[in-house]
């Protein structure tokens, strides 16, 4: 078991990668399902909510398309992710309609969690020396702008919970 | 997952399996270091409360200790989980060893979200498999 809390090899690269596509998907997937839960009267009171949910679906779906454009070119072993989008859209096919209030914290929590692990990831890839086929520096701009638009996602959510207050 | 709570996996499996303390040297074997690194770390976490350590008996866990460690149990059956069920990888064991460190806890949460984890999680780890023991096809020989 390794304890060192770092990248090595191309192939744990692209794993990690890969989670973030999923991770990506399962946020898409909650803010595009939560936005379809509000009803019809609500979105016109919550006309921020609502732009806040649909502006975190089409980050997610950029944010993924960039992180599979940066695992096509580490070659690695494919993996099937139509099993995953249809697993992810079975799985918020049955959420249920929610308040506000759970909506936001939900989205908070989406926007935390994407933040922390692409911070994780940037660090470990920092403490690896290893050679990746990747540009390092090309891997590293796109974590961290990834990694910024999630500050800013959190910082947003933030806003409207506290104006909500 | 942070080294701190990869240590407290290890003795707490090690402690599962010996039905007893956990000698240092059997967790320093399970995590592949040294002795001395164990031993190290061995101390930190009995500063901090999580631990005891008693010469020649070895390390046991306290109550905080054990809720930590059955937290990063958790973490790490989520990562083996996602790794074999959603993804579909064959060596799904090798992989959440080098992945564990880079997980956070909050993260697994969310791929937790995907995927069916048993509600007796993290009991069911099966530590001679290395994985729960749903995923080893051994929960009857660990419940014998």
């Amino acid at each position: 078991m390794s304890v060192d809390q770092q990248v090595d090899s191309d192939h744990q690269l692209a794993r990690l990668l890969q989670i973030g596509v999923v991770l990506e998907e399962v946020v898409e997937a909650r803010a595009y399902r939560h936005y379809q839960s509000l009803a019809e009267e609500d979105r016109d009171l919550e006309a921020d909510v609502e732009a806040l949910l649909e502006d975190a679906a089409e980050e997610s779906a950029r944010h993924r398309e960039q992180l599979e454009e940066l695992v096509d070119a580490l070659d690695a072993d494919s993996i099937p992710f139509e099993d995953v989008e249809t697993l992810v859209e079975a799985r918020y096919g049955r959420t249920k309609p929610e308040d506000f209030d759970g909506v936001l914290y939900d989205q908070l929590c989406n926007e935390e969690t994407a933040y922390k692990f692409y911070d994780d990831l940037i660090d470990a890839i920092d403490a690896s020396d290893a050679a990746f086929t990747l540009d390092r520096d090309r891997v590293l701009s796109v974590l961290t702008a990834i990694r910024d638009d999630e500050a800013e996602g959190v910082e947003e959510v933030t806003r409207i919970m506290e104006a909500r207050e | 997952m942070n080294t701190a709570n990869q240590y407290l996996k290890a003795i707490y499996l090690v402690q599962r399996m010996d039905d007893g303390p956990a000698a240092t040297g059997r967790v320093a074997d399970s995590l592949d270091v040294s002795p001395a690194s164990a031993n190290e770390m061995i101390g930190k976490l009995e500063e901090r409360g999580l631990a005891e350590h008693e010469k020649y008996k070895g390390v046991t866990l306290t109550d905080d200790g054990i809720a930590r460690a059955e937290s990063a149990l958790q973490t790490y059956c989520i990562i083996e989980r996602f790794l074999a069920n959603v993804l579909g990888v064959e060596e799904f064991r090798d992989e959440a060893k080098e992945l564990e460190p880079v997980i956070d806890e909050t993260v697994a949460e969310r791929l937790d979200t995907i995927i069916d984890r048993e509600d007796q999680c993290p009991d069911c780890f099966d530590a001679e498999a290395d994985a729960c023991c749903y995923l080893a096809g051994t929960c009857e020989e660990a419940s014998d």
